[in-house]
Formats: C-alpha cells, sequence, structure tokens
C-alpha cells in the first residue's frame, strides 16, 4: 500500500519524533509513504468567519498537491492539519460557489480543486486500511505494564461532522494501545481542552489546565500520557516546567505521541523516537517496563 | 451591574453582523446553559459563554467588545457539541473577536512577546495564535 502524506510545519522541528516514529512503523508495517511535493503551511486553524474565503486557500492548495500527485487521499498526523485540511474540504464541497471562488483565486494553478479529495489521519489509516488485528500480529515488543493514558485534545473529534470517532468518548487510541499490549486508563479529561493557542501569550491558563489533565491521568495510575497533537505535546509536556512552578507537589509524567508507543512495540529503533526532544524525558519509565 | 435594554440595540448593527459573520440566529439559543457547563475556560472568563450568546441578542456591544472571554476561548468546540439547539457557540465568539480585529485592534503584539516567549514555542502555537488574535 502507497499512501500521499501531508507533514505540515511543526512535525518538520518541534515535532520531529512524530514523524520519525511515524515513517519507522509504517516501514514496518509495509506501508510506502510518498511525502507531498510542494506542500505548504494549513494555517493551523480553521477559519470561521463565513465571509473568510482568503484562508481555506492555503488548505485547499494541498488538496491540489495532492491530485497532482496522482492521489486520491491524503493521509495527515497532525491533529491541527487534520482538522484545517479535512474542515476546508467539507466548507468548499458543501458549498460550490466558494469553491468557484477559491479556484478563480489560484488561477495559476494548472488544474481547478473539485472537492474529491479525502482527507485522513493516520489513526484511521491503521484502523480501517492497516487494521489493528494485523498490527497486533507485527508486535514485536508488547507493552506490558505500560499503563496509558490517551489523550485526544479537540481537534481530532470535534466537531463531530469531521471527528474520527464518538465526539464525547473516543476509544481509538484506547483500541490501539490494546492491540499493542498496553493497559489503557480511562480518565474523564481525555477530550478537555490544553488551551491550545493561548500557550504563546497566557502560558498560566495552559499550566494550569495541563495540571488538571494530568493530574486526572495520574489518578487513573497512568505512566505516561499519549498525545496526536504536537499543540497538546508542547503543552503538556513542556508546560510542565510551569505547572511545577505553581504546584511545587506535581509529578512529572512523560508525553509520548501514539506513535512512538506504536514504534517500540514494533521495535523501531531509539533514534526515530528522538527523545532529546522532549522535556519530561520518558526514558526512564521505559526502561523500568524493559521497554528500551 | 446596570444592564439597559433598548430596542435600539436589540437592532443595532453589530447584532447583524455577529449573525452574518458566524452564520448562526442568536435567537435560537434558549439560555439553558450546557455551553457553560461544558466550557473548560469558563473559570478565567468573565462573561460565561451563554452570557455571551445573551448579550449578543440584546445587543449589549460594548460589554462583548471590551469582555476578557472573546480572548480565553480556544475554540475547543465542547460547546458547539453539546448545545441542544445546534448553535456554534465558538463561531460568534470569533465574529466578535473579527470585528474588533478587522479594525486592527489586535490582542496580541508579536513584537511585545520577549525572546523566550517567542523561542520556546513552536510554530504551530505561534501561527495559530497570531491567525486567532492579530488581523
Ligand atoms: S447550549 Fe446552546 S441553547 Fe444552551 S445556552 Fe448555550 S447556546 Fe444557548
Ligand atoms: S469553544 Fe470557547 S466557549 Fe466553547 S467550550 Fe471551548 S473555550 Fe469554551
Amino acid at each position: 500500500m502507497k499512501i500521499s502524506y501531508y507533514p505540515g510545519c511543526t512535525l518538520k522541528n518541534n515535532a520531529k519524533n512524530f514523524e520519525d516514529s511515524t515513517l519507522c512503523s509504517l516501514k514496518k508495517l509495509g506501508i510506502e509513504v510518498e511525502e507531498l511535493p510542494r506542500w505548504n503551511c494549513c494555517g493551523t486553524v480553521f477559519s470561521l468567519a463565513t465571509d473568510d474565503l482568503i484562508h481555506h486557500v492555503a488548505p485547499i492548495r494541498n488538496l491540489i498537491r495532492t491530485k497532482e500527485s496522482n492521489s486520491e487521499k491524503i493521509m495527515t498526523l497532525c491533529a491541527m492539519c487534520f482538522n484545517t485540511l479535512k474542515r476546508a474540504n467539507e466548507r468548499v464541497k458543501a458549498d460550490p460557489e466558494s469553491l468557484e471562488k477559491i479556484n478563480d483565486f489560484m488561477y495559476l494553478e494548472k488544474i481547478n480543486y473539485e472537492g474529491d479529495v479525502k482527507v485522513l489521519h493516520l489513526l484511521e489509516i491503521l484502523r480501517d486500511e492497516v487494521k489493528f488485528e494485523n498490527i497486533a500480529k507485527k508486535v514485536v515488543k508488547p507493552l506490558k505494564n505500560l499503563k496509558v493514558a490517551n489523550y485526544y485534545g479537540c481537534l481530532l473529534v470535534r466537531p463531530k461532522e469531521i471527528g474520527l470517532d464518538d465526539v464525547e468518548n473516543p476509544t481509538i487510541l484506547e483500541n490501539l494501545t490494546t492491540v499493542l499490549g498496553a493497559d489503557p486508563a480511562d480518565f474523564p479529561f481525555k477530550t478537555e481542552c490544553c488551551a491550545s493557542y493561548q500557550t504563546v501569550d497566557k502560558p498560566e491558563i495552559v499550566a494550569e489546565r495541563a495540571f488538571q489533565i494530568l493530574t486526572s491521568a495520574q489518578s487513573q495510575g497512568a505512566d505516561v500520557v499519549a498525545v496526536s497533537c504536537p499543540l497538546c505535546a508542547f503543552n503538556l509536556d513542556h508546560r510542565q516546567k510551569e505547572t511545577v512552578k505553581k504546584y511545587p507537589e506535581f509529578k512529572n509524567i512523560p508525553i509520548l505521541y501514539f506513535s512512538q508507543i506504536l514504534a517500540i512495540a514494533l521495535s523501531c529503533p531509539e533514534e526515530s523516537l528522538r527523545f532529546d526532544l522532549h522535556f519530561v524525558d520518558p526514558k526512564p519509565i521505559l526502561k523500568e517496563k524493559g521497554l528500551i | 451591574m446596570r444592564i439597559n435594554l433598548s430596542k435600539r440595540n436589540i437592532k443595532d448593527p453589530f447584532v447583524v453582523k455577529v449573525e452574518e459573520l458566524s452564520g448562526q440566529n442568536l435567537l435560537a439559543c434558549y439560555q439553558c446553559g450546557k455551553c457553560s457547563a461544558g466550557c473548560p475556560a469558563v473559570s478565567e472568563m468573565d462573561i460565561l459563554p451563554n452570557q455571551i450568546i445573551r448579550y449578543a441578542q440584546l445587543g449589549l456591544k460594548n460589554e462583548l467588545l471590551q469582555s476578557k472571554s472573546i480572548w480565553i476561548c480556544a475554540s475547543c468546540f465542547t460547546c458547539n457539541a453539546r448545545c441542544p439547539k445546534g448553535i456554534n457557540i465558538a463561531e460568534i465568539i470569533e465574529a466578535i473577536r473579527q470585528i474588533l480585529l478587522r479594525k486592527r485592534e489586535d490582542h496580541v503584539n508579536l513584537n511585545k512577546l520577549s525572546d523566550a516567549e517567542k523561542g520556546d514555542v513552536p510554530p504551530i502555537a505561534i501561527i495559530s495564535n497570531l491567525r486567532k488574535f492579530t488581523s
């Protein structure tokens, strides 16, 4: 199986651990990945104002690139890219007049976009195309005794129309981590917002939210928290620096991308996990569990 | 707080603009409060999400434009997912932000952030923050 891949900006720097662990895992699962040529930033947030068409140009242009590479679907990793590309796609599909305006604006493009690309998240590819039962067969290192709190955040599941699982109680990550041999920890904050972009000018709000989300996971015995969004990862991992300042009794907990957990189970080399990019070092707990 | 209710306020072009930019019918809201009950940001807000809708119905333009809440909302879409009337509250809050941003009244000035503030955070944070808080 070959699939077109849209990385987005952060996967090429702060979230290189997300990208490298995914690429290694997909190779082990026998999937060929082709990075989209000439991709551009999606803009990170879907534009909500009804008259704001200009901000849909960036995501739609990536869908044109997908067509140019003779593909009908595009795989995203970052939850924000997934949400922005998919919502922009649904928006223009439901509104041909907007689509025409956006196409007119991009008159230098060789093809017109017709709403015919499918935007998928890596988790959907793993669930629906590779299938979890086949992943189970390829697990080399079952994640025995590792208690994982699976954190979805907002943009994988909301709004309902584009979400990849149930809007209030998604379980796709639990199902995946179970197949990998880990023990998922259920916790009530799994779809609670980490305060997102507030991290730039109001980091104290994020530190507080991280405290609530992470202590909830810890109260269920979690060893690590799994995420799927580079902004959640930054807010829950790196902002723990601020959380500890506010709550000295708070105990740090490692944050991992679900793809890193997958990569460990599939026995990818440690270089692909890029633990150097983490604030809270996941190595001690993984060593203790005999996983690295 | 004293609130002045008047027909003039209710018919203010501001109300029309909020409805237009958000694509929502403000009068559909029957003030059940479910949006505020699920909002993770209420502890930081001065006007709660259901109150934002009520104020908008009543045309309380200045109160809304000066409220802290519109800059606290993180567009997490929890309110939208739970509203029994199918109202997109996050879009209404976006519309109010847009009314200010379109007058170049930015909420964040990148030049005023320290190097540490800018240097630490990933591109995804900077881009989304500027998309939401600047014109
Ligand atoms: S949940 Fe909907 S109907 Fe209820 S107060 Fe909020 S906006 Fe109004
Ligand atoms: S979108 Fe904004 S108002 Fe709605 S629940 Fe999230 S933070 Fe609260």
